[in-house]
Formats: structure tokens, sequence, C-alpha cells
């Protein structure tokens, strides 16, 4: 559905140039939400400009929903929809107005575009305020008005640009669904995000982007696995030392370390290597006393990738 | 088609904005209101002294100037609102779309034009008491050349903006250009008072050329040499501002 090959963006100014995107491959399912992840700076919203078709790259290609960006952005336009990080509308204007006008800009018939404003309005929970001024809204209100215009023509591929960021953690959830919804609907999504919990609860696949290139490329659950696997930790009652022996050259173990209160491994996958772990102990007459599985996080994915925790930068 | 469809959206969008908001028009109007009431009358001894004589020849000399300066001003700082479009992130969401990028310039600068018009009827309405006479076709002549004026500085305004994208670039810009252009263009005093070096530079400023083909309609002398030559030039210019700011307006993956 989206698909670029080394999409490359520089900015030229007087204090230097800054690469922004340096070189971007990748390729987005039919129905997928896409996150896009990475710090501050990283070049999200340039890439997102690019294949919007704000910005003109400076080298590479893209295909987006079947379209060429280069060569047929008129035919991009037609088939995406694009949420700018900063929010989309005037203080004073009215969202019901703005969202007629948006369908209309898309050829759409007046009669049908009030329609869609209303079926718009409903779904995104609107119709109780979108008479109002903009202003009036709170943030998450006016969040969700972005996003309604940003898919009021029913596009393919939609492009939201942290859409949670300020968001409360309610608002947060709430706006999760109305993503998974509008991927229930048939639309490809293409979304940034600094949350990793984000990512990890909302996307079927990430990248994460550092310094304008890709570090990393997956589903949450492989990167996180890429990376360091699944931990376990175990407690035997004293028997420790018997315990590393067993199970030290494993076939499901890739390394052990002997703690204060017992042992704890890495494996390529806890699922299954519980049950292996609990076999072996049991065959070798070793009670269990605990067993406790503890799975990596995007933010051991990001401090791997990048040396830097992404919290910090 | 798409593209009259496109800039009549775009049009009533603004016009909407305008509603909105419609204390703007007055607050626009107030300093042709004062220079009107409180200007004019001060023309009279001066203006005697080149032969005119009745306060209605005060009238149609000062009206049109001042008419010619509401366009020029209304005009070339209309770039503001489009900045602050651009900040809230309009722009860039109406770019996205296939609207067409000549309608997101032209949709603006008619609206500009359309409430030049309106200010121009009340102004001309608030000065037939001093009375000021004017025949109907001269003075919708005369309103079609402050249309021309109003698409060329608001264009000229909105493709500044997008060049410029903040406030504060933008102030000085305009105004570096609007004093020289309003002092040399014979607005508030013929330049028939000018020394002949002054009138000689006042001929390559455009807008000079704008008030004496107004004011010439407003005498009613619409077969004058300057009525047809002020609107040839306000229409090529307004041409070439309007093209070069749509432009602007496209400046992204066209
Ligand atoms: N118009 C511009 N002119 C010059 N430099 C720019 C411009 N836009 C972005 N940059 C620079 O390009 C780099 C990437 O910026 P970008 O906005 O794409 O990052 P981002 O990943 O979206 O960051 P954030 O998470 O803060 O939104 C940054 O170093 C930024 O300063
Ligand atoms: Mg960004």
């Amino acid at each position: 559905m989206i698909e670029t090959k080394g999409l490359r963006k520089s900015y030229r100014s007087r204090k230097g140039t800054v690469d922004a995107v340096r070189g971007v491959d990748l390729y987005v399912e039919a129905g997928e939400i896409y996150g896009f992840l990475g710090p501050n700076g990283a070049g999200k919203t340039t890439m997102l400009r690019m294949l919007a078709t704000l910005i003109r790259p400076d080298g590479g290609e893209a295909v987006i929903a079947g379209a060429d960006l280069l060569r047929a952005p008129g035919e991009v336009r037609r088939r995406i929809g694009y949420v700018a990080q900063g929010g989309s509308t005037l203080d004073d204007s009215i969202a019901r107005e703005e969202l007629v006008r948006q369908s209309r800009f898309y050829g759409v018939s007046k009669a049908e575009s009030v329609r869609r404003t209303a079926a718009a309005m409903e779904a995104f929970q609107l119709t109780e305020f979108a008479h109002r001024p903009c202003k009036t809204y709170s943030g998450g209100q006016r969040r969700r008005v972005d996003i309604a215009l940003g898919v009021i023509h029913r596009p393919t591929v939609v492009f939201l640009d942290e859409p949670t960021t300020g968001l409360d953690p309610q608002s947060r959830a709430h706006m999760w669904d109305e993503i998974r919804r509008l991927r229930d609907e048939g639309m490809t999504i293409f979304v940034t995000t600094h949350y990793l919990d984000e990512a990890d609860a909302l996307c079927d696949r990430i990248s994460i982007m550092d310094h304008g290139t890709l570090v990393a490329e997956g589903t949450p659950a492989e990167l996180k696995r890429e990376i360091a696997g699944d931990v376990i930790t175990l407690g035997v009652n004293g028997a420790t030392a018997q315990a590393a022996k067993l199970l030290d050259g494993a076939a499901y173990v890739s390394s052990i370390e002997q703690t204060a209160g017992g042992l704890r491994l890495y494996v390529d996958a806890g699922g299954t290597a519980i049950p292996q772990i609990m076999r072996a102990l049991d065959g070798a007459g070793l009670t269990l006393g605990t067993i406790e599985l503890h799975r990596p996080s995007l933010d051991d994915v990001f401090l791997e990738k990048t040396g830097r925790s992404l919290r910090e930068s | 088609m798409k593209f009259l469809r496109d800039t009549w959206l775009v049009f009533q969008g603004q016009i909407m904005n305008l509603l909105r908001q419609p204390v703007w028009i007055i607050v626009g109007l107030f300093q042709p209101v004062m220079f009107l009431l409180l200007f004019a009358p001060l023309l009279k001894p001066a203006l005697s002294a080149g032969g005119a004589v009745s306060d209605a020849d005060v009238y149609r000399t000062f009206v049109p100037g001042l008419l010619v300066m509401l366009a020029i001003f209304g005009g070339l700082f209309q770039g503001f609102g489009l900045i602050a479009e651009l900040r809230a992130g309009v722009i860039e969401r109406s770019r996205v779309t296939p609207v067409s990028r000549n309608a997101l310039l032209l949709g603006r600068s008619l609206q500009d034009v359309v409430s030049l018009l309106v200010q121009a009827v009340i102004i001309t309405v608030l000065a037939l008491p001093f009375g000021l006479r004017v025949q109907l076709v001269d003075l919708l002549l005369a309103y079609l050349m402050l249309g021309l004026i109003a698409l060329m500085t608001s264009a000229l305004s909105y493709g500044v903006a997008l060049l410029l994208k903040s406030e504060d670039a933008l102030a000085p810009v305009m105004n570096t250009l609007s004093q020289p252009l309003l002092l040399l263009s014979g607005i508030l005093l013929p330049l028939t008072f000018a020394p002949l070096w002054l009138q000689r530079v006042a001929d390559w400023n455009p807008f000079s050329w704008a008030v004496d083909g107004t004011r010439a309609l407003f005498a009613g002398d619409p077969g004058a040499p300057e009525v047809w030559q002020g609107l040839v030039i306000t229409l090529v210019l307004a041409v070439i501002s309007t093209v070069w700011a749509a432009r602007m307006f496209a400046r992204s993956i066209r």
C-alpha cells in the first residue's frame, strides 16, 4: 500500500544543512496500522510530509495506494488523508462547516458532503459541539475534528502525525479505538508516535527512525524478541546450583545468570520455554518456587538500536 | 469547471470567516472615514490654489484617492490572515486535497476584492452629503479599477506571506512597500502640486496612474487617456501578481 525507496530530504538554511531523512526504504501492507516511532527531530514529520505530497523529496521514490508520488501527486492526493502534527483548524472556524467544505474539496457534491459530515460527526462523537467555534473544544475534541477532516473523503491510506500527543490517558485510549475503527473500515494507517506503549498496543508493525534513518522494523513482538528474547526469573528454594547445571546448555535457553534469590534465564521465546523448564525441573526432582516471565519493552529495543533511551532523547 | 468550483468553495469559506468577524470591515473603514471627515475639509483652501472651488470639486478629487488608498492597504495587509491560517495548519490541510492551487489563491483574493468593494460603496455613499456626484457607469468603471488594485495587492501580499511565513517578517516589508507607494501616488494631494522631479518618479508608480484614472472617472470624463491607461496597467499587474502568488501556493509537488 505504501512503498518507498531511498527517500531523502535535506533542509538548507543559512545555518547549514539538516539531513532530515536520509534514504528510507519501507513497505506498508494494505489494512495495517503501521507505527513510525522516533525521538524529536528524527525526521518523522518530514517523512510524512513527503508522502503526503507537501514537500518534494530530494531523492528516492514512493508509490502510495498504487499512485506514483512524483509522477502522479494529484492521484496520490485523491487516495490519501493527512492529519498534521500541529492541528488543522482556526480558532474561529466551525467544525461542521469545515467538514462540509473539506469534503467538497474532493469534488463531492454538496448534498453528499452534508450527509458525510453528519456521519463523521456521529462516528467521531462531534455532534454535540461541532456547531461551535473550534476554540471552545477540549484538546481531545479538537484532535478528533482534525482526524475527521483527514478522513472525510474515505481515503485508502491515512497519515496521522502524532494523533495522541498532548492527550490525557483516557482520550488517548479513545483515540486508539478511533484509529482501529478506521482500520476496520478498510483504511491503511500510517501513524507516528513518541510513545512506545502506544506503538506496542496499537500497531501491527512498526519502524523506528533515528537521525533520518530506519534503525529497526517489524512487528512489536518481533522487535522485542529480536533484541533480547524474553527474560525468565526462577526461584528454586536453595537448589540454585543444581538447577543452573540442569538448564545450562538446554536448547531453549540462550544464557543463564545466577542472582541472589535464584536464576535469570534469557530465552528466545518465554511462552515455549516455561513448560520445558518446568518439565526439566520436575524430571530432576527439584521443586519450583516461583517463575516469572518478563518481556523486554520497546524501550529496550530503542536503547539497543540507538544507544539511547527514547525517554531521555 | 473544477477551477471555478474550487475558487467558489475557497471564496465561500473566506466569506464565512469574514462574516464571523464583521467588525473587521468596520475597523478597515475607520481610517478612510476619518480622512473623509477630518482631512478633506483641510483640502479646500489647498485645492483652490490650483483652481478648484466648490465642496463637490474637493470631494471629486479626494474620494478617488481615498478609495485607491483603501484598495492598496486593504490588499497589502491580507497576508497576515494567511499567516494565521498557515500557522493553524489550514493551508496544509487544503494542500493535501486535490483542490486547485490557483483556486486557493484566487478564492482568497476575490473575497478581498468583495470586501474592498463593500467598503468603497460605503465611502462613496458617505461622501454624497458632501456634494459628491458621479455617473453610475463612471462609478462602475472606477470600482473595476479598484477591484483590480485590490486583486493585485492582496495576491502580492499572499505571495510574500507564503515566502516569509512570519508576521514579524511581513510587517516591515509591507510597511516599507506601502509608504512610498502611497506618498508617490498623489492619493492625498494631486501630484500637480509636486515639483517636476517628483512627478517623474511618480510616473513609475502604477498607483499614481490608477489614481489619475479614477479621478478622471469621478470627474465624469471616462474618455480621458488616464482611464484606459490606468485600467491596462492595473490589469497587467493584477494578472502578474495573481499568477506569481498562485505559483507560491503550488510550491510542492505539482
Ligand atoms: N522547514 C524546516 N527547515 C529546516 N529544518 C527543518 C525543517 N523542518 C524540519 N527540520 C529539521 O529536520 C529534522 C527532522 O524534523 P521532523 O520535524 O521531521 O522531526 P520529527 O521526527 O517529526 O520530530 P517531532 O517528534 O519533534 O515532531 C529536525 O532536525 C528539524 O529541525
Ligand atoms: Mg513531527
